[in-house]
């Protein structure tokens, strides 16, 4: 199902939280397997650099107080000049404790680059400025949707210039490179909505380039996947128009009558509107198509001409689809159905 | 400022002042084409800090612009532009360059006793390429500008449709050339200009970490320069070097380019580390404690920096293996820089610790250098890499450690020599005041992007998540904080260049050779080779309140 390819206005406006509830102090909640382990090593050096930082701050106002010069050319209390001792001991302890990280970065990173023999596999293709999934069942989809507690394998790639990808609640990057297959994993151990982000630059809407990860209950994720690869089998098409219009429009077009970038969808259908510079028409299945189709032959009064043609991205069966669904849209919301 | 009446105690000897080298010849072509090391330092700091002011005002704009998420001031496209210039600027033209080219110009032939250095026209060459460099950039700009960070990653820079990618490309390998020329002279002088008497282990330790730094500028910025100009004939020409689509190798480039940058980053650092080897025993009139190991770990910092650069690439996909090998290593350089560290601190203790301004700055040097570092061994642990890599944590941890530490050593080294350079006192109160605008600013400005960091904000990002906000406007108002320290800096050493107190030939009590020789030296520095001793042993230095300067006590005062 290429043509879901969603808006990216329209997702930005319901992304979940970068951070959402349930981090420390220092990172964001823990939702994959890896989370526990790198944010082991994060506070473990952590708690060593403020060791060391309070140590280094701590002599160093001291002794600028104890020794401050009172009189200009006032002469030192001390002569020491070296130390085999403390130097050679200053050199030992900071060595063995930069092994001591070495080995438990290194012991954590093993972990991230070895997934288990029996990962589900998700190829992940980078384009500027947007994720897209394919599914084992071969689906395409903008967002990254995984059952709980199994191991995922994601293989990355670029269609242009490299990219990055990055769940921060899962403590996983990778770079997308264009011309080879980069390799990830990762084991989903918290449901809920998290936020994959871009985090190599690549131009005007890198930091737009997001996408919604999503860890489902046990089974859920079946159902998921067979209802977003073939809808039409599972729902009414005024439910996937529904989807559909969440997805593509609801950047530019509210459902709850207030206006946004274009009109809002409720209550327009069988009502006359405006149009610039013709003789105002009654919203029908054939104006509705021909919105979507050629937005720019009829431009709504009080509205620009900006709405991007759907032609060749939206199926006539989808387009069937929203005219169904803005049919449900009736004037008050409480009548709303889906 | 006050002027100076004949019966202040500060009157200099009656009679002309005695000529230096600022007086000895006049008009612009005396310092176009002067070959003096003096002159051609002083030149530099002047261009160096007019890049400085540009390159800041780059980054104001970049934090404006993220004062809030989406649009505040621009667009994304010159968003881009902005933090890509900003980036460039300090480092090419600021950092790199900034302490070696202007401050050890000017001090290192005087440390030695010697009249110049090794190779003055090529000095002066030095100083044209860096000029050529700097108009390639302003030339970039105005033909379309670039958007491509200062790393020009391919097959970005390849592909990127803004004009000014080859010209910037131009302009940072005539800068590199810049940076070989000097390495290369500063290399000779030091082997052959050292005057009898100052063998290796009796050079001031500033000697050492410039002649380290050359080594590094020698054998890492060819690499730069051959790769750029790779990149740049990959750009018009569409060769398939570093592009996949046409057979080439993006990881490549990668590997070519902080084979050069993570020197550079050393490059910028160590000779920071030797502005504050003389700083701190100065103002504690104290031997450096530790001077054996502070000489060699900066020749060890040297030598295992060209072998870390693939932590920059530990999620680009090269092997577990290379990436563990270069963990390991990275870590080898934390040890000479933690040693460093124990060292000044072991020199302050016991010491007579004056707190003027250039010694505040040393001092926060130790405490934002030790932030730097240690932010560094996160870095360097794989796990917590993945991470944080590509996000604010190492925008934070590099700012700490090339402003926090390289710039603000090179702002202590200039309040340091600045009566050296200009014959002029400046305003200590003043001095104070913009340190502590300076200081505040800084950590204000980079202490909360740690935080965005390690909740995930990536860098170089126009738009972000509105639970950063607040975070990133404590960042903005720091950088303000930061640029009214500045602006407060330029103030009082401008008017002190017209009507400070003329400087005494040793204000601080140094005894390295430059605090010999007249403030400002005369052209030859030396009528005769001055005797040289322990640099930093000050026993026999007494301060003369009515010079408001220290004076040999075996030898009558100048
Ligand atoms: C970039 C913003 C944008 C997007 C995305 C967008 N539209 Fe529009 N749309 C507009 C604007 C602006 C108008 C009013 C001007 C016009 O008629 O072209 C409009 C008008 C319409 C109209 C006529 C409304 C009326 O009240 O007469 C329909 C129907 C419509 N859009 C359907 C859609 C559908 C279906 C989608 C998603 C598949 C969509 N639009 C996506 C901006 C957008
Ligand atoms: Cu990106
Ligand atoms: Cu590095």
């Amino acid at each position: 199902m290429n043509a879901l390819l969603p808006n990216l206005l329209a997702q930005a406006t319901s992304l979940p939280s970068i951070a959402p509830e349930g981090g420390s102090a220092w990172m964001p909640p823990q939702a994959s397997g890896h989370a526990a382990e790198v944010d082991a090593v994060f506070y473990f050096i952590y708690w060593v650099s403020v060791f060391f930082f309070v140590l280094i701050v701590a002599l160093m106002v001291y002794f600028v107080l104890r020794y401050r010069r009172r009189v200009e050319g006032e002469l030192p209390r001390l002569h020491s000049s070296h130390s085999l001792a403390l130097e050679v001991t200053w050199t030992i302890i900071p060595l063995i404790l930069v092994i001591v990280m070495f080995y438990v970065g290194f012991r954590g990173f093993m972990d991230l680059a070895n997934p288990p023999g029996q990962a589900m596999d998700i190829y992940v293709t980078g384009q500027k400025w947007l994720w897209t999934f394919k599914y084992p069942n071969g689906h395409d989809d903008t967002e990254l949707h995984v059952p709980i507690d199994t191991p995922v394998r994601l293989i990355l790639a670029s269609n242009d210039v490299i990219h990055s990808f990055y769940i921060p609640a899962f403590r996983i990057k990778k770079d997308a490179v264009p011309g080879r297959y980069n390799k990830m994993w990762f084991r989903p151990t918290r449901t809920g909505e998290y936020l994959a982000l871009c985090s190599e630059f690549c131009g005007t809407q890198h930091s737009d380039m997001r996408a919604r990860v999503v860890v489902h209950e046990p089974g859920l994720y079946e159902k998921w996947l067979t209802d977003v690869s073939d809808p039409f089998k599972t729902h009414t098409p005024a439910e996937v128009g529904a989807l559909l219009v969440s997805r593509r429009c609801s950047g530019c077009h509210t459902v709850d009558g207030r206006a946004h970038v274009g009109p809002t969808f409720r209550g327009i259908f069988g009502h006359e509107v405006g149009i610039k510079g013709q003789p105002s028409v009654i919203v029908d299945e054939n104006y509705i198509r021909e919105s979507i189709l050629t937005p720019s032959a009829k431009i709504v009064a009080g509205f620009e001409n900006v709405m991007p043609t759907f032609k060749g991205q939206l199926k006539d069966q989808e387009i069937t689809a929203i005219i169904e669904y803005l049919k449900t849209l009736s004037k008050s919301p409480e009548e709303r159905s889906p | 400022m006050t002027t100076i009446d004949a019966t202040s105690p500060f009157a200099p000897p009656a009679g002309d002042p005695p000529v230096n080298y600022l007086t000895a010849t006049r008009g612009l072509r005396s310092w176009l084409f002067t070959i003096d090391h003096k002159r051609i330092a002083v030149m530099y700091l002047v261009s160096i800090l007019t890049a400085f002011l540009l390159g800041g005002i780059f980054a104001l704009l970049v934090r404006t612009e993220l004062w809030t998420p989406g649009r505040t001031i621009v667009d994304a496209d010159r968003y881009n532009q902005f933090f890509t210039l900003h980036g460039a600027i300090m480092i090419f033209l600021v950092l790199i360059p900034g302490t070696p080219a202007a401050l050890g110009n000017f001090v290192l032939p005087i440390m030695l006793g010697a009249k110049d250095l090794a190779f003055p026209r090529l000095n002066l060459l030095s100083y044209y390429l860096w000029v050529a460099g700097a108009v390639l950039a302003v030339v970039a700009i105005a033909l379309g500008s670039v958007d491509t960070g200062w790393t020009f990653y391919v097959p970005y820079s390849t592909t990127t449709s803004m004009g000014g990618v080859v010209p910037i490309l131009t302009g940072v390998l005539m800068l590199g050339f810049s940076s070989i020329f000097t390495g290369l002279n500063f290399i000779v002088t030091i082997h052959k200009l050292r005057p009898p008497g100052m063998g290796w282990f009796r050079m001031p330790l500033l000697l050492w970490s410039l002649y380290a730094t050359a080594i590094m500028q020698i054998l890492a910025t060819p690499v730069l320069a051959i790769t750029l100009l790779l990149l740049i004939v990959e750009r018009l020409l569409q060769l398939g070097i570093f592009q996949p689509g046409l057979g080439g190798d993006p990881l490549l480039y990668q590997h070519f380019f902080w084979f050069y940058s993570h020197p550079a980053v050393y490059i910028m650092i160590l000779p920071a580390m030797g502005v504050i080897s003389e700083i701190v025993p100065v103002f504690s009139r104290k031997h450096i404690f530790g001077y054996d190991f502070i000489a060699m770990s900066s020749i060890a910092i040297a030598m295992f920096s060209f072998f870390v650069w693939g932590h920059h690439m530990f999620v680009s996909g090269q092997s577990t293996l290379v990436a563990t090998i270069f963990s390991l290593l990275t870590y080898s350089v934390s040890i000479p820089s933690a040693v460093k560290v124990f060292n000044w601190l072991a020199t302050l203790r016991g010491g007579s610790i004056s707190l003027r301004t250039p010694m505040l700055y040393a001092l926060a040097f130790i405490c934002l250098f030790g932030l730097g570092g240690l932010t560094g061994l996160f870095l360097g642990a794989l796990a917590a890499n993945v991470h944080l890599h590509g996000t604010y944590f190492i925008v934070a941890h590099f700012h700490y450690v090339m402003m926090g530490s390289a710039l603000v050593a090179m702002l202590g080294g200039i309040h340091y020599w600045w009566p050296k350079i200009t014959g002029r006192l400046y305003s200590e109160r003043w001095g104070q005041l913009a340190f502590v605008f300076v200081f505040i600013g800084f950590n204000l400005t980079f202490f909360p992007q740690f935080l965005m960091g390690t909740h995930g904000m990536p860098r170089r990002y126009y738009n972000y998540p509105p639970e950063f906000q607040l975070l990133n406007q404590m960042s903005t108002v720091g950088s303000y904080l930061l640029a009214v320290g500045f602006v407060i800096m330029a103030v009082y050493l401008l008017h002190s260049v017209f009507a400070g107190r003329p400087a005494p030939a040793n204000p601080w009590g140094g005894a390295t050779l430059e605090w010999r020789c007249a403030s400002p030296p005369p052209t030859h520095n030396f009528d005769s080779p001055p005797p040289v001793g322990d640099p930093y042993d000050y026993r026999d230095l007494v301060y003369n309140p009515r010079s408001a300067g220290y004076v040999s006590a075996a030898r009558p005062a100048p």
